[in-house]
């Protein structure tokens, strides 16, 4: 049987007001409330709908954080059959995509996948490279920014979007890692009984994450809010002139 | 008669009217005459496939799996027209309307508009996806505190149960903070929960997500349990339906009283602070679980008579015949939808009404009403000039002509 893993991670929710810790590196924990990455929602979405199209196993990793039991049960009652939380990490430092990726391979080769998924990126994180970090720890192909993905014996056809509204249809031969822009249908509700009936009845499985080799990894000096500088020019007076002034500027820069 | 049981779908039929047995008065649908007065009077029927009278039909004949795939159940806004014109008592809305939308959530047939409110109620407990921490922070703008019950530590006479779009809509926090004026020139010694208040979860279970009512009711329940307070008073008749009806069958019983009889009782001390106002025709617009649910007409319109200057019209359906506004059975997160599916929106049609009285005011007494209506007032030719008022703003107007 197609044997599917998903990585999922839990990220601040922007509905909450983002606070700086006091070290100024960091975001501050104690007032951050975590909700799924919407990307990993759909790529947990695109396992489920393949395990119904084609009778896959589809595992959930997620690490260790405030709300991941909730998260975890929610994708049990949507059809994922193996829950695992990574547990033993530094709640101070959040690991780096390369750092993870190099402990998740230790765990994935056990598993030994047919397909990775997970969200192409994350709003804590646009550089998206955790889905590529993971490819290449196992060296497995990797296509990212997927919309849509089919299993046909060992190759998937994927649906990859580009800037432009442009859509590609690729094929890749499995095992391989996909990076996951939005399922094929948008992530289904499941009634809270569901849920409640899945705290009962399924479990989740602990694993350790190990030491991370952080060797490599950047290091942040400074987090800070947007800081306003003094370049912005603010137009004052009536709308004419407000309007006068900006077509003269307008013209001293050649621009009319 | 041959009935095969091997079929799940089948079972289904079976089952579902098995399951209807479990609330109280479900076994008078045993004795439905097939009169379909419930589908006639329904606002929405026409739009239906399956109208209540045809669904206990099938029913009958074993083929109501037909109805899981049917989207026609969401028009349904849990306005209770159906339960009050039935001959035979049975509790159309409450078994079988109600029942049936958990089991289309369940079989996953879920409008996705409708999907967002619930995720929002669960995350965030509310259904606007606002954060919780913030439930509080329409009484900022108030020159004096509200307090917050788990803060003050200490006895009040009453703990006022806010509600979501009270606490969070732009148009309906207006009304809160003139309802908390009130509360205030009156000496009330009174408490909100504040960020310890959850969605009542009435509307969410009238959409059929029950699992999710009781983890909203055991979450207010536990909150509750921390306050003392002699009484409950609600602004919102949807709280007020679950903390009457639907909270103590959890084993969660309070004393609750609609906002509305709490100012009545004190109308010799509300009197005496009424100007005469300007002379305006007044609709009065009964809210579905304040009027047919729970039979509370008259304190409402009694407010209104106080009120020197004001007079009171009645719209051509009123009292047990009023008119849903749209918003119910999670209406207030269907309007895409229901518009798709009927081309016509029930504010719009209570609005005409309104029109044809003459009314110079709208008045509501339910938190999902002055949007509903503000905004169809801006599409019926005539309505230009109604304006839509809560009573509470009704009388918070005469206080400070």
């Amino acid at each position: 049987m197609t044997e599917i893993v998903v990585i999922s991670r839990l990220v601040p929710d922007l509905v909450e007001e983002l606070e700086i810790a006091p070290n100024g590196k960091a975001l501050d924990l104690a007032w951050l409330r975590l909700i799924i990455n919407e990307f990993d929602n759909h790529a947990i979405e695109q396992a489920v709908i393949l395990k119904e199209k084609i009778g896959a196993n589809v595992t959930v990793i997620s690490l260790e954080a405030e709300g991941v039991e909730d998260m975890l049960f929610t994708t049990a009652a949507k059809g994922a059959d193996r829950l695992i939380k990574l547990t033993g990490l530094d709640e101070e430092a959040k690991p780096t995509n390369q750092s993870l990726a190099q402990s998740l391979a230790e765990l994935l080769k056990e598993i030994n996948p047919d397909l990775i998924l997970t969200g192409v990126q994350a709003h804590d994180d646009l550089t998206g490279d955790l889905g590529p970090q993971i490819a290449e720890f196992l060296d497995l192909p990797y296509v990212g920014y997927i919309s849509g993905v089919s299993v046909d014996g060992p190759l998937a056809k994927t649906f990859k979007e580009y800037p432009g509204g442009l859509l590609a249809e690729m094929e890749i031969s499995l095992p391989a890692v996909l990076g996951i822009q939005a399922s094929e249908q948008p992530p289904r509700y499941v009634a809270i009984s569901k849920v409640r009936q899945m705290m009962s009845t399924a479990s989740i499985e602990e694993q350790a994450i190990g030491d991370l080799d952080v060797e490599g990894d950047f290091v942040i000096d400074r987090m800070y809010l947007p800081e306003a500088t003094e370049k912005a020019e603010m137009l004052e007076g009536s709308e004419e002139e407000i309007a006068a002034q900006l077509t003269s500027i307008l013209q001293d820069l050649g621009l009319l | 008669m041959d009935v095969s049981v091997s079929s799940p779908l089948q079972n289904f039929t079976y089952d579902f009217n098995q399951s209807l047995f479990d609330i109280p008065d479900g076994e008078n649908i045993q004795a439905c005459l097939q009169c379909a007065s419930c589908s006639g009077v329904c606002p929405f029927g026409f739009a239906m496939d399956f109208p209540p009278g045809r669904m206990i039909a099938w029913m009958r004949a074993g083929i109501l799996d037909e109805m899981l795939q049917s989207d026609s159940l969401w028009m349904c806004v849990s306005c209770y027209a159906c339960t009050e014109i039935c001959p035979k008592e049975i509790p159309v809305t409450q078994a079988l309307m109600t029942r049936a939308k958990e089991e289309a959530l369940l079989a996953g047939n879920v409008p996705a508009e409708l999907q967002s409110a619930l995720e929002f109620s669960q995350q965030y407990s509310n259904p606007l996806g606002e954060s919780s921490r913030k439930r509080a922070a329409w009484t900022e703008e108030l020159d004096f505190e509200v307090p917050i019950a788990r803060k003050e530590k200490r006895p009040f006479e009453y703990l006022w149960f806010v509600g979501d779009y009270a606490s969070y809509h732009p148009r309906v926090k207006k009304v809160s903070q003139v309802v908390a004026q009130i509360f205030h020139v009156l000496g009330f010694d009174f408490c909100i929960l504040g960020p310890d208040e959850h969605s009542d979860g009435d509307s969410q279970r009238l959409a059929g997500e029950r699992g999710l009512f009781e983890m909203l009711a055991e979450k207010n329940a536990k909150m509750l349990s921390r306050c003392d307070f002699k009484e409950i008073i609600t602004t919102d008749p949807h709280a007020y339906n679950a903390l009457k009806n639907e909270y103590p069958r959890l084993g969660f019983e309070y004393p609750v009283r609609h906002y509305t009889e709490v100012l009545l009782e004190n109308l010799d001390k509300l009197t005496p602070l009424l100007k005469e106002t300007d002379s305006l025709r007044v609709a009065y617009h009964d809210p579905c679980y304040l009027g047919r649910v729970n039979k509370i007409y008259d304190a409402p319109r009694q407010l209104i008579q106080a009120v020197p200057g004001l007079e009171l019209v009645e719209m051509a359906h009123n009292r047990t015949t009023s008119l849903c506004c749209g918003g119910g059975g999670g209406g207030m997160w269907l309007d895409g939808f229901r518009w798709e599916k009927a081309e016509s929106r029930l504010s719009e049609w209570r609005v005409r009404e309104a029109v044809a009285v003459e009314a110079d005011i709208l008045a509501v007494a339910c938190p999902y009403e002055p949007p509903r209506f503000e905004d169809a007032t801006k599409n019926i030719p005539g309505a230009e000039n109604i304006l839509v008022k809560d009573i509470a703003e009704l009388i918070f107007d005469a206080m400070n002509k």
